[in-house]
């Protein structure tokens, strides 16, 4: 939270650092505005880390979204390699090169081909970026990657020397560049480029873990400015590079008052007889069987029946099955799957890393621009990574959702009566709302109640009620009386109640 | 400044120029001056009559600079007899610019 604040602050005192965008979702906010105007920074990573495809975006989103040409100085791949690379993620270099708003050199140094006679300097590679610079008009410049001259040429002294002399010959030339280098043991980059390059260094890693692959960037320094510390997970997918979390630099969600319906109304009037807050996370938890997923159902018809947009991201269930089964209790929500109004995303968790669910998400909540959200369940997640990794996720998630005042529903599921998952305890604390949900066979009879545990900000029953699942979907008893008839489900869950009193 | 500099005209026999040279600089400086000079010199010590000289200012040329992979200056690309070959620095040593013609062994 301090941290937050510090940032806010920091944000506003570096304001008058001229910052270049680059475009990409999430690194634009980490650094608060985009790489250092004018000047070079250093984006260091192993093999296959992303640097030249961030270099290639920053040129990319330079010219089709902030009117500005690049030039692309390559050392390793030619101009055709480098435009079928990308030409995936719908760069189209050629259209870009064809219209001069990119200019591509790709400088070849075979040290078999050359004999070195001599004193010599590098002046015709400054030749060569002088004249792409001023054929297009270039204000960024991407060198990609200039160490490997340092395999082309014998004398490292000349070419340390020239390297300096180039990079401060560029901040002259007013131009904002990306400098790629691969990861060195010990330092940096393998030929200490950090050393010449004092402005901004962004790392890039790239890690295997239990076979799934997690990217993560951080911002080692930025000369000048206030910047996130952190690692943040990235994502290389098919609309190219993106960092996460986009809103974690603010903890300023709107906190509005406006409530909407959960969708079945005894519910709704154990809320004070109006529902959720817009915007806010309920947590619904429980044990199997216990009707978790059909009060999100309920949620998100309720959310449709008010023309509002519902993503919701199923890691258990087909989006067949859960229709079926919500049909049986009386919920269709297929009508609004073809209206446009709900859309499902499945995904086995165990799929992908965390960081590409996370990613995942991001994605779809950006381009369907969601009111409601509903994860299901998002104990399933557990299995992909570690207990701390999926907190830290969630967090993330939530933190994102609320920025965009979307109100989320969570199912989470509890393995015992009385267990208090770790999940449902460590994220807890995200939550406004908390339900849970209990069954007990006492006696014969199979019965259902629910409670709410907690709910921010507003009065809210704390009656333990009765329900029962109907053909037309939950029925929850009357006021108080699920004192009379459900004891059973009450001294089930007394144990976890007193636990929670603490949260 | 792209002159051609034909040191053969006056060659007896008339053996085609089988030496095609291009010397690429940035404006005179002292290493493109002592470059030339010393190229002239070697030239005239073992190639006489067979060897052409171009000179290329990518000060004024910067566009040339591309199509022969210049990065270093100066650069004597030697473009016939094929294959090409690149020497750099400023000639002073003249023993690796005759290994770098093919006119001398590497020992």
């Amino acid at each position: 939270m301090q941290k937050q604040t510090e940032l806010a602050v920091a944000a506003n005192r570096t304001r008058d650092l001229p910052k270049s965008q680059t475009g990409i979702r999430g690194l634009d906010e980490i650094t608060l505005g985009g790489l250092p105007m004018g000047r070079p920074t250093l984006v260091c990573g192993g093999p296959g880390s992303g640097k030249t495809l961030l270099g290639l975006t920053f040129l990319v989103n330079g010219v089709l979204q902030f009117g500005e040409h690049g030039v692309l100085m390559t050392f390793e791949e030619n101009a055709e390699e480098v435009a079928s690379d990308v030409a995936s993620l719908g760069f189209d270099l050629p259209d870009l090169i064809r219209t001069q708003q990119l200019a591509v050199d790709y400088v070849r140094v075979e040290r078999s081909e050359i004999e070195e006679t001599g004193e010599y300097d590098l002046e015709g590679l400054f030749v060569r970026l002088d004249y792409a610079i001023r054929s297009v008009g270039a204000k960024r410049v991407v060198l990609d990657t200039i160490e490997s001259l340092f395999a082309g040429l014998k004398d490292d002294g000349v070419l340390r020397a020239e390297l300096r002399r180039l990079f401060r010959w560029l901040k002259d030339k007013g131009v904002t560049t990306v400098i790629t280098g691969e990861r060195g043991e010990g330092q940096l980059t393998k030929q200490g480029l950090e050393e010449y390059v004092s402005d901004a260094v962004i790392l890039l890693d790239h890690r295997v873990h239990d076979q799934v692959s997690t990217r993560r960037l951080r911002v080692v320094k930025y000369r000048g400015s206030y910047h996130g510390t952190n690692e943040y997970p990235f994502l290389i997918d098919a609309t190219g590079i993106s960092v996460l979390p986009v809103s974690s630099m603010a903890l300023a969600h709107e906190a509005p008052l406006d409530r909407i319906s959960a969708g079945i109304p005894r519910l709704d009037g154990m809320f004070g007889g109006k529902g959720f807050y817009r915007g806010s996370t309920v947590l619904v938890s429980g044990g199997a069987g216990t009707g978790k997923t059909s009060l999100a159902a309920h949620f998100l018809d309720a959310s449709c029946r008010r023309g509002e947009r519902c993503l919701c991201f199923l890691f258990e269930e087909s989006p067949q099955q859960l229709l079926r089964n919500m049909r049986s209790i009386g919920i269709d929500l297929e009508p609004w799957v073809e209206k446009g109004l709900l859309r499902f995303h499945a995904d086995r968790p165990s799929r992908y890393g965390l960081e590409t669910h996370l990613s995942t998400m991001h994605q779809l909540v950006a381009d369907f621009k969601p009111a409601v959200t509903v994860l299901d369940p998002v104990t399933n997640l557990m299995t992909v990574g570690t207990f701390a990794d999926v907190q830290a996720m969630l967090t993330r998630m939530i933190d994102h959702l609320k920025t965009e005042n979307i109100t989320a529903v969570l199912t989470s599921l509890t393995p015992g009566q009385t267990e208090v998952e770790r999940t449902e305890t460590s994220i807890s604390s995200l939550m406004d709302t908390w339900i849970v949900l209990a069954n007990d066979d006492l006696g014969g009879h199979h019965r259902r109640g629910l409670y709410v545990l907690k709910s921010r900000g507003m009065a809210h029953s704390n009656e333990l009620r009765e329900f029962v699942l109907t053909d037309h979907g939950f029925d929850i008893a009357a006021n108080g009386a699920a004192h009379a008839t459900a004891p059973g489900v009450g001294h089930a869950t007394a144990g976890g109640r007193d636990r929670h009193a603490a949260l | 400044m792209q002159l051609s500099e034909n040191h053969a005209d006056d060659a007896p026999s008339p053996e085609p120029k089988a030496y095609r040279l291009r010397l690429y600089v940035a404006g005179k400086t002292p290493k493109s001056i002592l470059a030339l000079a010393n190229l002239k010199q070697i030239c005239e010590e073992h190639l006489l009559g067979r060897y052409e000289i171009e000179i290329i200012d990518l000060l004024e040329n910067p566009q040339l600079a591309q199509g022969d992979q210049i990065l270093a200056l100066p650069t004597l690309v030697r473009r016939l007899p094929e294959p090409i070959k690149k020497i750099i620095g400023d000639l002073s040593n003249k023993e690796r610019v005759l290994v770098g013609l093919d006119l001398q062994e590497r020992r």
